[in-house]
């Protein structure tokens, strides 16, 4: 067990310099990162474009330099903005809340909508709500969410004006801002989590435990809800991991859509601007999400299902 | 739950889900054998992709205008529905209609409305007067080619990884697979945000760029199923046949081990089309898709957005192409998945 622990904690580090040094590196190569700084054409002198080039390490080579951004950064310090000349670290953990709050919401809507409806249509098989569930989970794996998002805004903003259309409410509480953003991003999410959980439950109802419970008399409702959920709930509980993907991925466009003051909104900002050090840190910080939420979900895994084995 | 319902059956009772049921079929009703087939075999997926294929082939022929000529008189002019009749399609002389960009007349006036020709603008005209329907039209076209360009590369680049790790193992399995893993872990949205930054040209990256984009998403399932199928295939006694007798590792790997997994490859290739669209269209959504006067599907989206309240058609169609294309893909993924190989089911 704690091999296993040990392994996944090193990967997940690994993970983290991997992505880092990707962006750092594509970054550096899209030009003279001075070139943003200042501009020789006013009045930069040769002495001082070399002092700045100096103080902003941009002379030594590029693994040097992404060494002592690894190094500030653990120690907290991520540079500054290009822009406005603010500390990343804080500029960037400013927008974190704001992301997080609709990720979360999105993800608990998913999951508290995906599982129920997930085991709903395995348990009436070839029924009606088989079929609506199914049907609306094609739905939410092959709307693109961009594009839910301008509908919802188009129906409920434009047309019915029950919600906004954007920004983010004044305190934690101010749902109305909030629906239409996660609606959007949990479609996804949705999806993924009923059709893993109902083909988890397909095959525990399957299995011969199940049929045994069947055959000893053992009553429908028992053999489903205390055989058979815990087992089938495997499965959606470790695929969080991949539904992981949608929510991170997926925040980048929703909040863009809905002008939502998140990391996301900031990092496409940020690439446009070519403002590399908020782009390393949204970076950054996106990957120790993914990361850390991988490592948990796989501890959860072994913690869940004894089955697994710790190689 | 199956099981039981079997049982039940009796010459009165048919039941349409079971595979007895389809002995009964001459019994049942028209609608009742119309359903039946449909569910069977997926024939609307199927009508679908035909129509994407031939529409993204032919996109110069079929659509009514010019997707990339623009009409400033036209400018968010609304969807006419109109048949495309040919003896129509010249672009109308806005000096014969009352286009005066007012709020109130909002560019078209109605009264004139039955001597427009109808078969112009039939899903209207976007913020620069160009046709959506011909957009919507070119569009597949574009949509099409990056992904099979990105799927073609990706099947080839993950089988063969797929095949190295599960056939050598022990060191070779242990890099390959940790690299997916790191792969997959990295916010790839981003990353594709610099590249296309580095590659830009008005309104995107180049078309190589993206399709390179495209294809990095595109390998990495082939990764992993492969490898479980070439393990499988590898334990196999014909296989441990092949190599007592002294064959090289690149004949068996071609003529033993390759073709067991031609299913698998076939199977998650069809899962992966439409998340492939899915993600081509979103990253020109985001401005780093395929450059400006060709017109992207996930672009046409993005250029409607500020005109969301005054006309919705801009964003409105190219959105629901992408969806039903989508949409039919993966129903047709699943039929074959459930066909070829209901193992696979995991993948979902």
């Amino acid at each position: 067990m704690r091999r296993f622990i040990i392994r996944r904690f090193v990967f997940s580090l690994v993970s983290i310099v991997v992505a880092t040094m990707a962006v750092f590196l594509l970054s550096r190569a899209s030009g003279d990162p001075l070139l943003l700084y200042a501009t020789s054409g006013y009045g930069l002198t040769a002495e001082s474009e070399a002092a700045l080039r100096k103080r902003l390490a941009l002379d030594r080579p590029v693994p040097v330099q992404y060494a002592l951004w690894l190094g500030r950064t653990l120690k907290g310090d991520m540079g500054e903005t290009i822009r406005d000349r603010k500390p990343v670290a804080r500029v960037v953990l400013q927008r974190l809340p704001a992301t997080l709050h609709l990720g979360a919401t999105a993800f608990i809507l998913s999951f508290v909508v995906g599982i129920p409806l997930g085991i709903l249509s395995a348990v009436k098989r070839g029924s009606i709500w088989d079929y609506l569930g199914r049907f609306f989970a094609l739905l939410g794996q092959a709307v693109p969410q961009f594009w839910l998002g301008l509908v919802l805004i188009m129906l409920f903003a434009v047309k019915w004006q029950i919600f906004p259309a954007g920004l983010k409410g004044d305190n934690f509480w101010d749902v109305k801002f909030l629906v239409l953003p996660t609606i959007t991003l949990a479609s996804g999410g949705f999806a993924f989590y009923m059709r893993i959980t109902r083909t988890a439950m397909l095959e525990v109802l399957d299995s011969e435990y199940v049929r045994l419970a069947r055959a000893k008399g053992v009553g429908n409702n028992k053999v489903i809800w205390k055989h058979a959920f815990k087992n089938a709930l495997i499965q959606p509980l470790t695929g969080m991991t991949l539904g992981l993907t949608f929510f991170l991925t997926g925040s980048v466009l929703v909040e863009k859509i809905f002008a939502w003051p998140g990391m996301g909104e900031m990092a496409i900002v940020a690439v446009n601007n070519n403002d590399f050090p908020v782009l390393q840190g949204v970076v950054f910080f996106f990957t120790i999400l993914f990361v850390g939420m991988t490592f948990i979900t796989d501890l959860l895994y072994a913690f869940i299902d004894p089955r697994i084995r710790y190689e | 739950m199956a099981q039981q319902a079997d049982i039940q059956i009796t010459d009165t009772e048919i039941n349409v889900g079971s595979k007895e049921g389809a002995r009964a079929k001459a019994k049942r009703s028209l609608p009742a054998q119309l359903i039946y087939f449909l569910r069977r075999w997926p024939l609307i997926p199927l009508i679908i992709m035909i129509v994407l294929v031939i529409t993204g082939i032919f996109a110069p022929q079929i659509s009514p205008a010019d997707p990339i000529e623009q009409s400033l008189s036209f400018r968010n002019f609304p969807p006419t529905w109109g048949a495309a009749r040919p003896e129509f399609n010249t672009a109308p002389n806005p000096a014969d209609y009352d286009l005066t960009i007012t709020k109130e007349k909002s560019a078209f006036n109605r009264a004139n409305k039955t001597t427009f020709p109808r078969s112009k603008y039939v899903l209207g005209a976007d913020n620069l007067g160009r046709d959506v329907l011909s957009r919507v039209i070119h569009g597949a076209r574009v949509s099409l080619k990056v992904t099979a360009y990105a799927l073609t590369s990706g099947i080839i680049i993950g089988s063969l990884m797929g095949i190295a790790a599960g056939y050598f193992g022990g060191w070779t399995d242990e890099i390959l697979m940790r690299f997916v893993d790191i792969f997959l872990a990295l916010p790839f949205i981003l990353i594709a945000l610099v590249i296309a930054q580095l590659f830009l040209t008005s309104g995107g990256a180049a078309e190589g760029v993206v399709i390179l984009l495209i294809a990095l998403v595109a390998w990495t399932p082939f990764v992993r199923q492969v490898r479980a199928d070439v393990l499988t295939i590898r334990g196999q006694e014909y296989v441990q046949a092949a190599k007592i007798s002294g064959a090289s590792h690149i004949r068996i790997v071609l003529k033993h081990i390759l073709p067991g997994t031609f299913s698998t490859i076939l199977v998650v290739a069809s899962l992966r089309v439409g998340q492939l669209i899915l993600t081509e269209s979103t990253l020109s959504f985001l401005g780093a898709g395929i450059p400006d006067p060709i017109p992207a599907w996930g672009k046409s989206v993005a250029d409607g957005r500020q005109f969301i309240e005054e006309a919705w058609w801009i964003s409105f169609w190219p959105g629901f192409a992408i969806f039903l294309v989508v949409m039919a893909l993966n129903f047709f993924g699943d039929w074959l998945r459930d066909r070829l190989d209901p193992r696979l089911r995991q993948l979902d």
